[in-house]
């Protein structure tokens, strides 16, 4: 089995709303990612995705339970300190709206490059320029967009340069937020390629946050279930699409929509209602590899 | 008669860099009780050709030409005094993003009896209150009495959507229009809408214009499909005609570019390329550039409708009796 990347152990946060009222958007959510594997990351809106995205990137501090990236503790400060630097450009992460968080005051050629800059690192080709040209060659971006403006182009183009962006700087574990949500279905299947091809060449591991499960289906090799922030279940995707055994999971999948109208017509969505997860629960290993969530 | 019958209409807007031709020469009919679904990429019309319809364009945009007529009545020669006091009553439009389509601070009760008032302004107020409760109930709202006097904010995304469907149902229209109606929703709560359009056609027997970019959607709640592709409509048929005997490479093209038609470790098949700009469009067919079954005459000529069946058409050349055959992705009863 290859070596975790990323631990997450228990992983607990509640929002702040108002005086003492919470909002738990994790609670106890618990699963692993193995070095150069594509994990899956479904749920409902509101069941804590981009929470656990946010936490794994130390953009929260999480209420309660444990991360542990190659190693290190990333919610005890000493730990975080000692390793800044390779905590900082290992991680990388991809926004859902690329129109929102590309600077739109930045060319491409800027922005793709910008965290070499920040963190001073010397392109290996040469000049920033350089680099910018290669790292956009490398998503399909022609070296024509590089003195363009965000808002100048269209929304794939964005996404693209978004990736270029996390990839500049060779991380080891890539969480992206939705990447494909607000694109066209076209464009969509273009960036979904792009993922698996460059999967393929670096390595690094993908955390890919979704709620379309066809193209979860398609890309990753493992995928995890949230509930309500629970992690119901969690299998190798063919195992989980065959034999889902959450309820939960199998309400997520009778809503996917299929591109046939008889076999459309037919479909009955199956329906769970969340305020029936039980209030404390662990994860059993029903078959290898494939764990649900069960009450104590 | 056909309830709505859109005839050679064209759209431009005047940019500073020209002319943007957003809808061309767009033509078709709508029977009584039909769901019509326009499918496409964005950008290649689909809202424009509702908002040309509905007559709820800016002013920096042109209708060019072509005529609408819906329940015998030419819209596109009335005055917008008249066509205002049709919208609503004769058709009326759901709108994508429920919660900017709602005012924050007006309860939800109050929103929709504001639609039933502008309507009928003679109303009792017990009337207007038993009557926004029926519209609740009509689009599933379930304890529409404790429902009335909750804010938008307080609902999830689908029961707002719901909420705005309520509001364009409250004078009884004859025709809706929704444009993109669940594009901000998951999954599930997509089906149920898409559902909630066929309940309201099913109990009060409304004709539908459906705008989707999501094959699914469209597969879900269409009877007929016309796809969309720089402002023309390229193919369209009924539900059964455009997913399982498509013809024109476009439609072709949406279809196999979808992940859930793929095999796992294959390659999915994007559609290489952009939609072409619409100020000064390419002469010939638009999606040439793009399409890997182009002929040479594509490139020079844009292609007439071919009639395929009576429900059916297409442009594009490969339906002429001329052109080479070829072997269809797609094809055959049944076929999924």
């Amino acid at each position: 089995m290859p070596e975790i990347l990323l631990d997450v152990r228990s992983l607990t946060h509640r929002y702040a709303i108002t005086g003492k009222s919470t909002l738990t958007a994790l609670d106890g959510v618990t699963f692993q990612i193995r070095r150069g594997e594509i994990f899956g990351l479904v749920g409902q809106s509101g069941s804590g995705k981009s929470t656990a995205a946010r936490c794994i990137m130390n953009l929260l501090r999480p209420t309660g339970g444990k991360l542990l990236y190659k190693g290190v503790d990333l919610l005890d400060p000493k730990q975080r300190r000692a390793n800044r630097k390779m905590l900082q450009t290992t991680r990388q992460l991809i926004f859902q709206d690329s129109g929102s968080s590309l600077n739109p005051r930045m060319t491409l050629a800027e922005i793709i490059t910008e965290p070499m800059a920040i963190h001073r690192v010397k392109s290996p080709r040469g000049s920033m320029r350089a680099e910018a040209e290669l790292r956009a060659k490398s998503v399909g971006l022609s070296p024509s967009c590089l003195d363009r403006f965000p808002p100048e182009l269209s929304g794939g183009q964005r996404q693209r340069a978004a990736i270029a962006r996390a990839l500049c700087m060779e991380p080891e574990l890539l969480i992206a937020d939705e990447p494909v949500a607000s694109l066209d279905v076209s464009v969509q299947a273009q960036i979904l390629n792009l993922f698996r091809h460059l999967q393929e060449r670096h390595g690094f591991s993908l955390l890919f946050i979704a709620h379309d499960m066809s193209a979860v289906r398609w890309l990753c090799s493992r995928v995890g279930v949230l509930c309500r922030g629970r992690l119901v279940e969690a299998a190798p995707v063919p195992e989980l699409f065959e034999n889902p055994l959450h309820p939960c999971t199998r309400a997520l999948l009778s809503s996917v929509p299929l591109p046939d109208p008889r076999r459309e017509r037919e479909r009955q969505l199956e329906h769970f209602d969340a305020d029936t997860l039980p209030s404390a629960g662990t994860l059993y290993e029903a078959s290898p590899d494939h764990f649900v969530l069960k009450e104590d | 008669m056909p309830l709505l019958e859109v005839k050679n209409l064209s759209v431009s807007f005047d940019t500073p860099r020209g002319e943007l031709q957003a809808v061309r020469d767009v033509s078709f009919s709508l029977g009584e009780g039909e769901i019509l679904a326009i499918a496409g990429e964005s950008g290649c019309g689909k809202s424009v050709l509702c908002k040309a319809i509905t007559r709820l364009l800016p002013d920096t945009a042109r209708i060019k030409g072509g005529s609408v007529t819906i329940d015998g009545l030419t819209l596109s020669s009335l005055p917008e005094r008249k066509v205002q006091k049709l919208r609503g009553k004769l058709f009326s439009m759901v709108f994508q993003d429920a919660m900017s389509a709602l005012n924050p601070s007006l309860s939800i009760g109050a929103q929709i009896a504001g639609a039933v008032r502008v309507h009928s302004p003679r109303m009792k107020r017990a009337a207007v209150r038993a009557r926004v409760l029926e519209l609740l109930g009509l689009v599933g709202i379930g304890r529409a009495a404790d429902m009335y006097a909750l804010y938008p904010h307080n609902l999830s995304g689908g029961q707002r959507q719901r909420v705005v469907t309520a509001v364009a149902l409250a004078s009884g229209p004859r025709l809706l229009f929704a444009d993109e109606p669940t594009t901000a929703l998951d999954a599930g709560l997509q089906t149920q809408i898409l559902d909630l359009l066929r309940d309201i056609r099913q109990s009060l027997g409304t004709s539908t214009v459906l705008i989707s970019h999501d094959l699914g959607a469209v597969a879900r709640a269409a009877d007929r499909v016309a796809v969309m592709y720089a402002g023309k409509i390229v193919e369209i048929g009924t539900a059964e005609d455009i997913f399982y005997d498509p013809r024109h490479p476009y439609t072709w093209s949406l279809l196999l570019s979808l992940p859930s038609r793929a095999e796992r470790g294959r390659q999915l098949r994007a559609i290489a390329g952009t939609p072409p700009t619409l100020i000064d469009p390419p002469a010939g067919d638009a999606f040439a550039p793009r399409n890997p079954w182009a002929l040479e005459i594509d490139y020079e000529q844009a292609p007439p409708m071919f009639r395929v069946t009576d429900t059916h058409s297409a442009a594009t050349w490969l339906l002429d009796p001329r052109a080479p055959k070829i072997t269809p992705p797609f094809g055959g009863e049944g076929h999924a």
